[in-house]
């Protein structure tokens, strides 16, 4: 599971009313080499939770020097772009679960893949 | 890329080793998945930069082939854990690196809270006619939900004008793209023919 999917991912357990953001506990996390894009980079980041991405980068330890609040100007700071693009798509938890900050039901993470099937009653 | 590399670079694609029949498990054929991906693409630029959302992904040729045309990054949705490990194998054998796995109910999503935060949605959702009755529609909120700009669909010409009036009720502009034979190999032992041609609408959807 690649960052960019988490800042897009929500809970869905029943009775809660955010489930966001998903709170990342790994015990796997791989770095594989993606191309650079950077015009989709830069479409990403507004459209991204930044607060979620930072919390979620420093907790599986690759901050990458993201600063707290979003720079002006991104889209000609080419450094920063590749930085983000560091975190939100080479970075990838391979085992682990997620956290919902709501129900605190944990969604297990095996093979890369998040498993956020709910049981029946929790529907 | 030309329509004819794209199909037969998706005829690389593996599928189902075991179709379910509740989950009306069948596949995209390469035919159909290439016409979708290639018009979507060609026609409407709505795949290459973008960040996409595959519901009901199955094994993934819809998205394999949304990567192959340079998806930002293609995000496949499926309640199967079965069909996702077919798929996980197929992405490593097109070493495609612009795709990511959810493993989830469609059908459970529309309720997010964070919504409109991919920019396509494409799908060919179970047609909902066996033992899911409404499941199209259910599928087709939730890509409404999710896509910022728009959601492309396959769905039986037959409930045309009920997919019409829903997308009227939903306040969303709808335009069928092509009529296509669907042609449903006997996937399950209850099929008493070698295969069947349904009349399926491609349809796009256009949420803004």
């Amino acid at each position: 599971m690649k960052l960019l999917t988490h800042n897009m991912l929500t809970s869905h357990v029943k009775g809660i009313t955010k489930g966001y953001p998903l709170l990342i506990k790994a015990t796997e996390v791989k770095v594989s080499e993606v191309e650079f894009n950077p015009e989709f980079v830069s479409r990403m980041i507004p459209k991204l939770e930044w607060a979620a991405l930072v919390q979620a980068a420093e907790g599986l330890g690759h901050l990458n020097d993201l600063p707290v609040e979003l720079v002006p100007d991104f889209e000609k700071n080419e450094d920063f772009l590749r930085r983000v693009h560091r975190v939100l798509l080479e970075v990838e938890v391979v085992e682990g679960c997620l956290r919902c900050p709501e129900s605190g039901r944990e969604f297990p993470i095996s093979r890369g893949i998040p498993n956020m099937l709910l049981n029946e009653d929790e529907v | 890329m030309k329509l004819k590399e794209l199909e037969s670079c998706l005829q690389q694609v593996d599928v189902f080793e075991d179709p379910k029949i509740l989950l009306e498990q069948y596949p995209t054929s390469p035919h159909i998945a290439a016409h979708m991906l290639y018009t979507i693409h060609n026609t409407f630029d709505d795949i290459e930069n973008k960040l996409v959302a595959d519901l009901g992904c199955g094994c993934g040729v819809l998205s394999i082939g949304s990567a192959v045309l340079n998806a930002g990054l293609c995000v496949g949705f499926d309640i199967d854990q079965d069909a996702l490990e077919v798929f996980k194998k197929n992405k490593e054998e097109f070493e495609l690196t612009n795709i990511d796995m959810v493993q989830s109910d469609v059908c459970s999503l529309e309720l997010a809270s964070n919504t409109k935060r991919y920019d396509t949605v494409i799908m060919n959702p179970p047609f909902g006619t066996k033992h899911n009755k409404g499941m199209d529609m259910q599928f087709l909120k939730t890509a409404l939900n999710m896509a910022q700009s728009s959601v492309y669909s396959l769905h039986k010409t037959s409930t045309r004008e009920h997919v019409q009036k829903k997308a009227n009720d939903w306040k969303v502009k709808m335009e069928v793209i092509a009529e296509l034979r669907y042609d449903l190999p006997a996937s399950y032992k209850f099929h008493k023919k070698k295969s069947v041609d349904i009349e399926v609408d491609f349809i796009r959807f256009c949420v803004t």
